[in-house]
């Protein structure tokens, strides 16, 4: 059993992260996913992950969207525990209720988009504001078409998902996170199920959001060079540990450890 | 006694009969429809006692025969005090029976429906109950038609049954008039061409059109 008592029910101070993973462990089985990872994202930032397949870099995303359990540590959100509870003075993990409420800060996309195809564009934009969030469907409705319009997907708001690219439908899986207004926002492969010639049209939504909001992000991607151009940091994760971490430029102008150079190489020459 | 004379004499006696049948038929399968989405619901629940409920309803309805289902409700729940009168009888055995083979459809179905579906409502922080009545059902709904209009399809045939119970529907006015008319070919033929008619003409082309309607609704029409 871990001692619980090491861990803060929730973090103060100057300068709280907008997100810390705490000595946060994944196991599947005997199979050690990540181990000890410990990680801040500061408010605002755009955190990139890369690392070759099995590093555990989905992972770290699906256990911030707490999509997955996690076997060791504590991941905080804005300063409160996110995958624990305080009971009696200590954390223990958090329960389903505690869950739902911890888990509206957070948004995310999908590698293969999961819209919802019983629904038009708008309607699976507005579904979280009115179900979760409460909001009148013209609330609703106003923030969601301002968000299409924002991806670039107002005119295509009443077609059904089967009725739209992979592109579009993306765009449209952004729009449908930002309408929970999240204070974070993670990206799983956004484009790896696209044909080339619309990644473009999702990368440059991201890059707006970026550019013009202070959203807490977190990607992982395969894109080598839009990762460079819009993220803050990058990680390198190797068997589930940060291999190697720092400023796009750094990390891939000037490699300091072989595996990462190893990687790098790898991928410059599949390109 | 020519058809034509057959059908004047006995006509009225087959419609009595066959709306009989409808209304077992009607009552039956909404019994079955709630029952399935029940008890397939409580199938996949993780409490082990919801799901016991579900796996002995399932266990007993499919495993055992109609026949004897509706003869037991009929002659043995009165021994224990519980009598219904016969078309109660009739339908809720032929709706319990069904129902338990529609619970494996309404399994199949959610489970049938991408894990992604699940994981995007529960990335929009929704609740189990509205992830399951927004996102999950209605998506089920779509893929358990087909099966459904099989199943719709054995239910009315399952409604002959209640004739041996004395529920005066379209089999037991089809008896009956054989009984009193040595007619056999056209007695029970008569009662043949009304079961595929109702087949056939109207819940074949109802499960159809609905079919259509989800299709749309998913904008695939």
């Amino acid at each position: 059993m871990e001692d619980m008592s090491q861990y803060p029910l929730e973090l103060t101070g100057a300068d709280v992260p907008m997100v810390r993973f705490m000595n946060v462990t994944k196991r599947y089985g005997a199979l050690t996913v990540l181990d000890d990872l410990s990680l801040d994202v500061a408010e605002g930032e755009m955190v990139t992950i890369i690392g070759p397949s099995g590093s555990g870099k989905t992972t770290v995303l699906r256990m911030l969207m707490t999509l997955e359990t996690i076997n060791g540590g504590v991941i905080y959100v804005d300063g409160k525990p996110l995958t624990h509870m305080p009971k009696n003075g200590v954390l223990v993990p958090a329960d389903a209720k505690y869950l739902r409420r911890a888990r509206s800060s957070i948004g995310m996309c999908f590698q293969h988009f999961n819209l919802f195809p019983h629904m038009t564009a708008l309607q699976n934009c507005m579904e979280g504001p009115v179900q979760v969030l409460g909001l009148s469907k013209r609330e609703a409705r106003e923030r969601s078409e301002e968000l299409l319009e924002m991806v670039g997907m107002i005119d295509k708001k009443d077609q059904h998902p089967s009725r739209l690219s992979g592109g579009q439908q993306q765009r449209v899986a952004i729009a449908r996170a930002l309408a929970m207004r999240p204070k974070v926002m993670l990206f799983d492969e956004v484009t790896s199920a696209l044909d080339p010639e619309v990644i473009g049209e999702v990368t440059n939504v991201i890059r707006r959001l970026v550019s013009e909001h202070n959203l807490t992000m977190l990607m992982v991607t395969h894109q080598m060079g839009f990762a460079r151009d819009i993220s803050d940091r990058i990680c390198f994760f190797y068997g589930g540990k940060i291999e190697e971490q720092g400023p796009p430029d750094d990390l891939f102008g000037n490699p300091r450890r072989d595996r990462t150079k190893q990687f790098l190489s790898a991928v410059k020459e599949a390109d | 006694m020519s058809y034509p004379e057959f059908l004047a004499e006995y006509g009225g006696r087959y419609i009595d009969g066959a709306l009989i049948t409808a209304a077992q038929f009607i009552l039956a399968a909404a019994l079955a429809i709630v029952m399935a989405l029940i008890m397939g619901l409580l199938k996949l629940s993780s409490n082990p006692i919801a799901k016991g409920v579900a796996v002995v309803y399932i266990e007993f309805f499919r495993g055992t025969s109609l026949l004897v289902q509706l003869f037991w409700l009929f002659y043995v729940l009165p021994l224990f005090g519980l009598t219904f009168d016969k078309f109660t009888t009739g339908f809720v055995a032929v709706g319990l029976n069904l129902g338990a083979y529609g619970a494996e459809l309404v399994r199949g179905a959610i489970q049938s429906v991408p894990k992604g579906q699940w994981e995007a409502s529960y990335a929009l922080s929704m609740s189990p109950a509205a992830q399951m009545r927004r996102i999950i059902l209605p998506q089920a709904f779509v893929a358990m038609l087909p099966p459904w209009g099989n199943l719709i399809i054995e239910l009315l045939k399952g409604t002959a049954l209640v004739a041996l119970i004395a529920v005066s529907d379209l089999m037991f006015e089809a008896r009956q008039i054989n009984g009193s008319t040595y007619l056999s070919a056209q007695a029970f033929g008569t009662a043949l061409i009304i079961y595929y008619i109702f087949a056939r003409f109207l819940i074949t082309p109802f499960m159809r059109w609905l079919e259509r309607v989800m299709a749309r609704r998913l904008g695939r029409g």
